[in-house]
């Protein structure tokens, strides 16, 4: 018998994986496929202050091992999430969740930070930093060390529930960021958010994305975020997230040796809607192929 | 919303770049004419949606009919009879025939004939007055002419350069019909749009958008509406005249 068990903040985790924010939206696409009480969590979709349609289409390209999104977070806004969708979530899953929130202003994260504090279903806060793809948007909280640390600060003095901030990988120095972070108060990290990508339709010689550029993820990226979870650990007493092109058990496995306590699971979800689900089922046979008894015990093993 | 192995039982050249595709698997799931599925294709990350062009329960087969346009498609396009495909199948509204009047056009243009005729058929057999209006650019791109007669449905052909049928688009046609009571178009937007200028009935329109999943998770597709912010995928890609904001 292998234990999957994980631990988060002190929210125990009957196993690592959860469905990243954005791709799983509040679970009801998902709700008929499988049981999602299979899942360690969920990450809700993006919830900002306010609705928010988002950006034009095209907002979806096609790349080599993965995709660019630039959906521009929209959801139905947080009075919403916590009334409608958290509550129509419940009937389908009965373990806490993590509300994903993002901002334009820190006064934004805080008010939305603050309307999630009291839905009894959030576990965990994890506030989103590094959305690329939103004009003026989050890139400029995540890029810089004071400004995520503000963030943390301001979402921290409104919520006694513990939090995450979700890292951006599109800075020079994702060490630094995250330092600031955890010394700024954070309970956790999670990373990595998407890639900054782009693509042009040899047709029309456009870009393909209405908005130009999006978030770049899928197994294409896996390399580069096990990098940045491996280089944050070494850097920080905090738990981390892991996430990025994560699409099987072993890749679970690879991330929690980097350092990652739990592991998300992005746009595997939209091309196998059973992805979550068939990765835990091979969690267990997998972590016996390579001699691992328990899950929480080799999180970063890979580190001397 | 089912996933499946499907078996390729048939893959011909009908047209120019057209080809029609047989699957043979489970189709339980394929419910409702306009209905799209989506198919993970060898070397390509995302899925390609590709319309139901029709169902033949009793084989457990559906067919599909594509314009081979870029990598995937072309892909498809050299792929042979034995060989298999994941399929998600059950994808998207369809058209709600229950709406439509006594009299009903049904209107496709290039790509997006081939759901028509399913649609066609499902009407005729609702007891519908039923006539198909279907536009190319030209004679040698036109399908399914054949098949919507002899499925006993009358087909109006357009092609825009004139070489066989109406010469112009499909509205160009309208203009001698008597004027439906509903419609249920598929085609360009272009297309679309200007069928929903020319038609004073109700109608349905069928969209396309570029898609992460198909199935309603990412938000890839969502589109402005009457009554907000919908899906292509999920709450389309059929909408109703009223809602659509033109
Ligand atoms: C609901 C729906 C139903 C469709 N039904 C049909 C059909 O019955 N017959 C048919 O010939 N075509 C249909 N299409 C269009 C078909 O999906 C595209 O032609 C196909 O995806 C192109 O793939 P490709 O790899 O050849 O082209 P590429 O341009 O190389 O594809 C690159 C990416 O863009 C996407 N893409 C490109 N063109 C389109 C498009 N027009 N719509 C959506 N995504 C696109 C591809 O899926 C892929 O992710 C439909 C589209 C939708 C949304
Ligand atoms: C369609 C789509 C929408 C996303 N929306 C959000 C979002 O609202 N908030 C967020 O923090 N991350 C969002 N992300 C980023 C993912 O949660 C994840 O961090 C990233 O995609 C990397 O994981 P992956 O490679 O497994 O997809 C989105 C990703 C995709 C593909
Ligand atoms: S393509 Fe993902 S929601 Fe429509």
């Amino acid at each position: 018998m292998v234990n999957l068990q994980t631990t988060l903040s002190g929210l125990v985790l009957d196993n690592p994986v959860i469905p990243a924010s954005g791709t799983f939206g509040f679970g009801e696409e998902f709700a008929p496929l499988y049981d999602l009480n299979i899942l360690g969590s969920i990450s809700i979709k993006g919830t900002t202050q306010n609705p928010r349609f988002g950006n034009p289409t095209p907002r979806i390209a096609e790349c080599t091992a993965g995709l660019i999104n630039s959906v521009g977070l929209q959801n139905p806004g947080v009075e919403k999430v916590v009334t409608q969708e958290l509550p129509r979530l419940a009937t389908h899953y009965k373990k806490p969740v993590i509300a994903n929130i993002s901002g334009f202003s820190i006064e934004e994260y805080a008010a939305c930070a603050a309307r999630m504090d009291q839905a009894e279903q959030v576990g965990i806060i994890e506030v989103n930093v590094s959305c690329p793809n939103v004009h003026g948007g989050g890139i400029s909280f995540g890029t810089d060390p004071a400004a995520a640390a503000a963030v943390t600060r301001a979402v921290k003095a409104v919520t006694d529930k513990p939090v995450y901030i979700k890292l951006t990988p599109n800075v020079t120095d994702i060490v630094s960021i995250a330092k600031a972070c955890e010394e700024a108060g954070a309970d956790g990290l999670a990373l990595i958010n998407t890639l900054l990508g782009m693509r042009i339709d040899l047709k029309r010689k456009k870009p393909v994305i209405a908005n130009k550029m999006g978030g770049f993820s899928g197994p294409a990226i896996f390399p580069v975020a096990l990098r940045m979870v491996y280089q944050v650990y070494e850097a920080v007493k905090i738990p981390i997230i892991g996430m990025g092109g994560v699409s099987t058990a072993d890749d679970v496995i690879e991330m929690m040796l980097a350092g990652a306590s739990a592991v998300q699971v992005g746009a595997a979800n939209l091309v196998n809607p059973w992805a979550c689900r068939d990765i835990i089922e091979s969690l267990p046979e997998r972590a016996q192929k390579y001699g691992i008894s328990s899950l929480a015990e080799i999180i970063g093993g890979a580190h001397i | 919303m089912k996933q499946g192995l499907f078996e390729i039982k048939e893959n011909v050249r009908i047209a120019p770049d057209m080809y029609e595709m047989a699957l043979q698997g489970d189709i339980s799931a394929v419910t409702v004419p306009g209905q799209f599925v989506n198919i993970t294709l060898d070397g390509f990350y995302l899925r390609r949606p590709i319309s139901v062009h029709d169902v033949d329960p009793a084989a457990g087969i559906l067919r599909i009919i594509y314009k081979a346009v870029g990598k995937g498609t072309e892909a498809m396009a050299s792929m042979t009879p034995g060989g298999t495909l994941d399929v998600l199948t059950g994808l998207g509204n369809g058209f709600d025939i229950q709406r439509a009047g006594k009299n009903t056009l049904v209107i496709g243009g290039g790509a997006g004939a081939p759901p028509m005729f399913w649609t066609a058929k499902a009407l005729r057999d609702s007891g519908r007055n039923v006539t198909a209006v279907l536009g190319f650019n030209t004679a040698e791109e036109v399908i399914l002419q054949q098949k919507f007669e002899a499925a006993g449905i009358p087909v109006i052909i357009t092609t825009a350069d004139g070489s066989l049928g109406i010469k112009g688009f499909v509205t160009a046609a309208l203009a001698d019909l008597p004027a439906p009571d509903y419609t249920f178009s598929c085609g360009p937007e272009p297309m679309l749009r200007a069928v929903y200028d020319a038609t004073a009935c109700g109608g349905q329109f069928s969209f396309e958008e570029r898609m992460g999943c198909g199935f309603g998770a990412c938000m890839g597709c969502s589109c402005e509406t009457k009554y907000g912010a919908k899906r292509i995928c999920k709450d389309g890609p059929v909408l109703e005249k009223e809602e659509i904001l033109w």
